[in-house]
């Protein structure tokens, strides 16, 4: 419950920007909607009592279960969720944001969600943000270089999607 | 670009006329440290911009992770960061507790404190010796794999392997010191602390190796913050954060009662509790020498640690708990936990469903990945020969960058 005046805060600030949290986790959380996302950091690292200087990490995870009979059983609807843990080295303490995102843009298979980029934020994003980009399949909108970082640049698919086909060859080499 | 550029281009003599050049360093070089390829836009010896090139040793790690249970995902960790493999399993392993809400008992505990930090003695010693090869330093390479080997003995004797252990893992480790361990270990760390001070003639007060290292690659405190440099690289800036004293409770209990201190540069001064060399006059706060001596003062500090948790071991009754099963099921919901490894801030993150014992989706955030992506700040208008001593001075391991 520590965070909760953190909370009012934002709300008051931002109002529909904080579309939810979860106190209770392990990891507290807040969501924050995707046109929010930098005014929010912005303002987590620039103002004086909060001082959210360091980015850690950005997750995506991917909710969605290719197994249709398993599929019927899930409690959740398929969308991808971009975990951002933030550390603050003045005040020691965590925050988790959270964005939901559509698994893909306007519901067409292959047109990636898009999501602001951060790296203007924190300049850490940027190779963070990539390899989300790499390996989830997420646009960065206003990333200044984003091309894929851990694969090779012709690679195709996005492998941390739970619908990931693995290539049957790579320039010639079999893969399967 | 900066006063660098200004002092460098002097080198240079006036009448020679040079042309933009790309110069391809890696992914086969030695002072790369692995598979890292930097494209370097070179003008004459100076260099204007570093592109670095990553991905050689991915191996999918962490989708590997989405099909297994969290132990067996243990041995996956020895492999990130392959010369601490203890300190990624404990990463791992805290990581899972911290989802389950477990606690390791006491002597656990001890145990656990003992392995990392002799594994983070170990780290250094190697990335010291290499950092020395890198520069041209032959000799101190020996001094410091002899003292390696020494720990590598003491880890065979404890779990079996040498590199990649698996031993810390979740709800405790996998089996017991075997008896003697503890004698021997008090034999290998009085044995070693005089070469501690042997490195110290051998590195940090050689002159040429100050030269080379001293007023070179100087990072900034607010801009090492700002690309999420963390470890030796945040510290030798002058930013005073060491999770294992201001991380999250769930880790930072595991240090209870020990007593160390940060290895900083605070007011203008390192920790006084041992004898070390003074800064030598040409050095800047966040150059390559104090990255460094962070590392040198953390060898200290570790074997101090050591000692601590041996007396702790020994006289702490009970067991060290058992493992939890290799197919337990976990319950639904996230956790991430960072833990400070030789190398700086490790981050595991589980998600798990609640209705198996396979994790949603498994996350390793690497500290290597961060240290390295500020380089192209440091390598803007350096003479080439400056590139390897920068490289060096952030200590990368390309296992844990590729994951």
């Amino acid at each position: 419950m520590a965070n909760h005046p953190l909370i009012e805060q934002l709300q008051q600030k931002f109002g529909q920007g904080i579309t939810g949290w979860n106190l209770e986790a392990i990891d507290p959380w807040i969501e924050v909607a995707p046109d929010a996302l930098v005014p929010v950091c912005r303002y987590l690292k620039e103002e004086p009592s909060l001082q959210f200087n360091m980015l850690n990490c950005i997750t995506a995870v991917d909710y969605f279960e290719p197994d249709p009979k398993k599929a019927k059983k899930v409690d959740f609807e398929p969308h991808l969720e971009l975990v951002y843990h933030l550390w603050s080295i003045p005040n020691k303490r965590s925050l988790v944001l959270k964005v939901m995102l559509p698994r893909w843009k306007d519901d067409q298979v292959g047109q990636l969600p898009e999501v602001p980029s951060v790296s203007c934020v924190w300049r850490t994003a940027e190779w963070h943000e990539r390899e989300v980009y790499d390996l989830s399949g997420v646009m960065f909108t206003g990333h200044p270089d984003l091309r894929r970082i851990l694969l090779p640049e012709d690679w195709e698919g996005h492998p941390l999607r739970k619908d990931y086909q693995f290539p049957l060859e790579y320039h010639g080499i079999r893969c399967q | 670009m900066d006063s660098q550029v200004d002092s460098a281009s002097q080198v240079i003599e006036l009448d020679v006329r040079t042309d933009e050049m790309l110069v391809n360093m890696g992914p086969q070089h030695p002072s790369t440290h692995g598979v890292l390829r930097l494209v370097l836009r070179t003008d004459g010896e100076v260099v204007s911009e570093v592109i670095p090139h990553i991905g050689y040793l991915h191996r999918c790690a962490e989708k590997i992770g989405e099909n297994l249970t969290p132990r067996q995902w243990i041995p996956y960790t020895d492999r990130m960061d392959y010369l601490a493999g203890m300190n990624m399993n404990l990463g791992w392993a805290l990581t899972v507790e911290k989802l389950l809400g477990l606690q390791v008992t006491e002597k656990c505990r001890h145990l656990r404190v003992i392995i990392v930090e002799l594994n983070r003695i170990a780290s250094h010693l190697l990335g010291l010796g290499a950092y020395g090869l890198d520069l041209g330093a032959f000799t101190p390479f020996f001094y410091c794999f002899r003292e390696r080997e020494k720990i590598l003995d003491l880890f065979e004797a404890a779990c079996g392997a040498r590199l990649t252990y698996s031993y810390l893992t979740v709800g405790g480790a996998t089996h017991d010191l075997p008896p003697g361990w503890v004698k021997r270990c008090e034999q290998f760390l009085r044995e070693f602390q005089p070469v501690v001070d042997e490195l110290h003639t051998l590195l940090t007060t050689n002159a040429i190796f100050i030269h080379r290292t001293a007023n070179i690659g100087v990072l900034p405190a607010e801009m090492a913050i700002d690309y999420g440099c963390t470890g030796p690289v945040l510290r030798g800036s002058g930013v005073d954060h060491d999770l294992r004293r201001d991380g999250e409770e769930f880790y930072t209990q595991m240090y209870d009662g020990y007593a160390f201190e940060v290895a900083v540069m605070r007011d203008g001064q390192y920790p006084r509790d041992h004898k070390y060399p003074p800064v030598p006059s040409q050095a800047v706060l966040g150059d390559c020498w104090h990255r460094f001596f962070v590392r040198m003062i953390e060898i200290q500090q570790s074997i101090d640690l050591v000692w601590q948790a041996l007396d702790k071991y020994s006289t702490t009754r009970g067991s060290i708990g058992s493992p939890i099963k290799l197919n337990q099921k976990l319950p639904k919901g996230e956790a991430y936990l960072e833990t400070e490894c030789p190398r700086g801030q490790m981050g595991f993150m589980i998600v798990s469903d609640g209705n198996s014992a396979i994790p949603r989706r498994v996350r390793a955030r690497s500290s290597s990945f961060c240290n390295l992506s500020v380089v192209k700040e440091l390598c803007q208008g350096v003479l080439i020969a400056d590139v390897p001593a920068i490289i060096g001075s952030l200590d990368i391991v390309m296992g844990e960058i590729d994951r």
